[in-house]
């Protein structure tokens, strides 16, 4: 008796799971790993139907860190990734990972922190030296420590400066997203890394403001790539080339160039698919 | 106080002006953890029904297995599920990954063993001179199962409410697997958490508002079943 109904519950759960097997036959489709970043602005909300239509593509945005990104790629789960960490994204291409990786535009990061600015850093120009003193004041430092592109570009600095700031009990690492970790910034009046588009969009709700700014050390590079077809036989190549020879067009490239004027009153993000990384980190 | 007056307004103002998107997105939560509860249900009520029945060799081992299943969280569901249906995986190629199908079969992995194990608890708990007395009626294996779901039916649609609730509030498993893609997966608790790491509260704090009441609305029908029977 007992085997009949097992044998009837694995009947019925077939029948109910066909039922629900409706996405199987849609069109062709794209699976694009990003960093939340592109998304919360809302940059890809106004290109991927634009791709849409120009190729029949339905592009998926699995919007995750940077670093959750790259290993999708790696794993063959993602068509094309559009990411901000050029020294990780360099050992996805000498693996092999990933190829045709283009420059698309940039951004960059600037470090915020409350009015009061406890280590007094307002102004400077170089970002080791703000990184010093906040060291120096044992101030309050926010980390998304996510293993996203701007972790990683923090862990950068950091690194150049030769301080291992994990442990010490005035950094707290938040393991989240950027809006987040600004909330807990603003909360603990603490200093944090952050690219500058997500702290525009949430300017009005922050008591941050930003304290230093316009190194070039704090540029925020975004580039696409595909990942390599012949590495993992579900990879869509044909559709991943397509995307990045989108990405680089100059109908997008101008949409990035206007993107968020109308909303922030400065643009989010710099097109530079014309430019290299020399002429960017000059 | 201000954000959440903003919430309460923000969530009447949807309410109101019926937002194509959140209606989309609430009527995709429905489908997705009705679904899954309806599966649950439809397995889990006579699976849990013949555990607390039936004695067989490994029955205790199995219902410890249940047991231990409602309390899976929702996270490792999440990754087992992606672990088959990742296009790579050994399910890869129904190319399911990312669709409301995927979070159907991650709900319905938490919603069975939470249905199974409160419907086994509840038919337990019937007289067991019940069971006899029908056998000796010359009631059919069927009309037994039949009879004893309906004499426990206060347990088992206690253990259907337990399961929509849990499925239906859970996220981890639906942004695992599901993507929290706009207008495909994003559903009530995926799109309160997204709003919230990108710091809209208020908008945050309206989808809460929207999905307790959904969660209230369904729960309040159920027991109306429940207590009328």
């Amino acid at each position: 008796m007992p085997r009949r109904f097992m044998l009837i519950s694995v009947i019925a759960l077939m029948i109910l799971a066909c039922v629900g097997f409706t996405a199987i036959g849609a069109p062709k489709e794209l699976i694009l790993a990003t960093t939340t970043s592109t998304r919360d602005t809302g940059l890809l909300d106004v290109l991927l139907p634009i791709f849409q239509e120009k190729t029949g593509y339905n592009v998926k945005t699995i919007a995750v860190g940077t670093g959750a990104a790259l290993a999708l790629g790696q794993k063959g789960e993602a068509d094309v990734l559009l990411c901000h960490a050029p020294a990780a994204e360099m050992e996805l291409v000498e693996a092999g990972d990933v190829i045709n990786r283009q420059l698309v535009m940039h951004n960059d990061f600037v470090i915020v922190g409350s009015p009061e600015d406890p280590a007094g850093v307002k102004g400077l120009k170089s970002a080791l030296g703000t990184l010093e003193k906040i060291v120096d004041a044992k101030a309050t430092f926010v980390s998304r420590a996510d293993d996203s592109g701007t972790h990683k570009k923090e862990l950068q600095v950091w690194n150049k400066l030769g301080f291992e700031p994990s442990g010490k009990e005035w950094y707290l690492e938040a393991g989240t997203g950027m809006a987040n970790t600004l909330n807990i910034a603003n909360e603990k009046l603490a200093y944090c890394l952050t690219d500058r588009g997500t702290y525009l969009s949430m300017k009005d709700r922050l008591d941050l403001e930003i304290l230093v700014e316009g190194d070039a050390i704090l540029l925020n590079i975004y580039h696409v790539m595909q990942v390599n077809p012949d590495k993992h036989k579900v990879v869509d190549g044909r559709g991943g080339q397509a995307f990045v020879e989108f990405m680089v067009s100059e109908e997008v490239q101008s949409i990035v160039k206007d993107f968020g004027v109308d909303k922030y009153g400065s643009p989010l993000f710099f097109p530079d698919a014309d430019k290299s990384m020399e002429d960017l980190e000059g | 106080m201000d954000l959440i007056a903003e919430g309460v307004t923000g969530a009447f103002q949807l309410f109101i002006s019926r937002d194509p998107e959140v209606l989309r997105i609430a009527l995709l939560t429905l489908r997705v953890s009705g679904l899954a509860t309806i599966i649950g249900a439809v397995i889990g009520v006579p699976f849990g029904t013949a555990l607390s029945l039936w004695s067989y060799r490994g029955r205790r081992r199995i219902a410890g297995l249940v047991n231990t299943g409602m309390g899976l969280p929702p996270v490792v569901a999440g990754l087992w599920v992606s672990i088959f249906l990742w296009r790579t995986g050994p399910l890869g190629f129904l190319r399911i990954m990312y669709t409301p199908t995927a979070m159907v079969i991650a709900q319905t992995a938490i919603a069975l063993p939470i249905i199974t194990g409160f419907t086994m608890a509840g038919v337990g708990q019937l007289d067991p001179g019940i069971r006899l007395q029908m056998l000796s009626l010359g009631a059919s294996p069927w009309q037994l199962l039949y009879i004893l779901i309906r004499e426990a039916r206060l347990s088992v649609l206690a253990s259907i409410m337990a399961g929509f609730g849990r499925v239906v509030a859970e996220v981890g498993a639906s942004m695992m697997v599901g993507g929290n893609l706009l207008g495909q997966t994003r559903v009530l608790t995926t799109a309160t958490s997204m709003e919230v790491s990108k710091g809209n509260f208020g908008f945050a704090i309206a989808l809460s508002i929207i999905l307790v009441a959904i969660t209230y609305v369904i729960n309040a029908s159920l027991t109306r079943i429940q207590q009328r029977s």
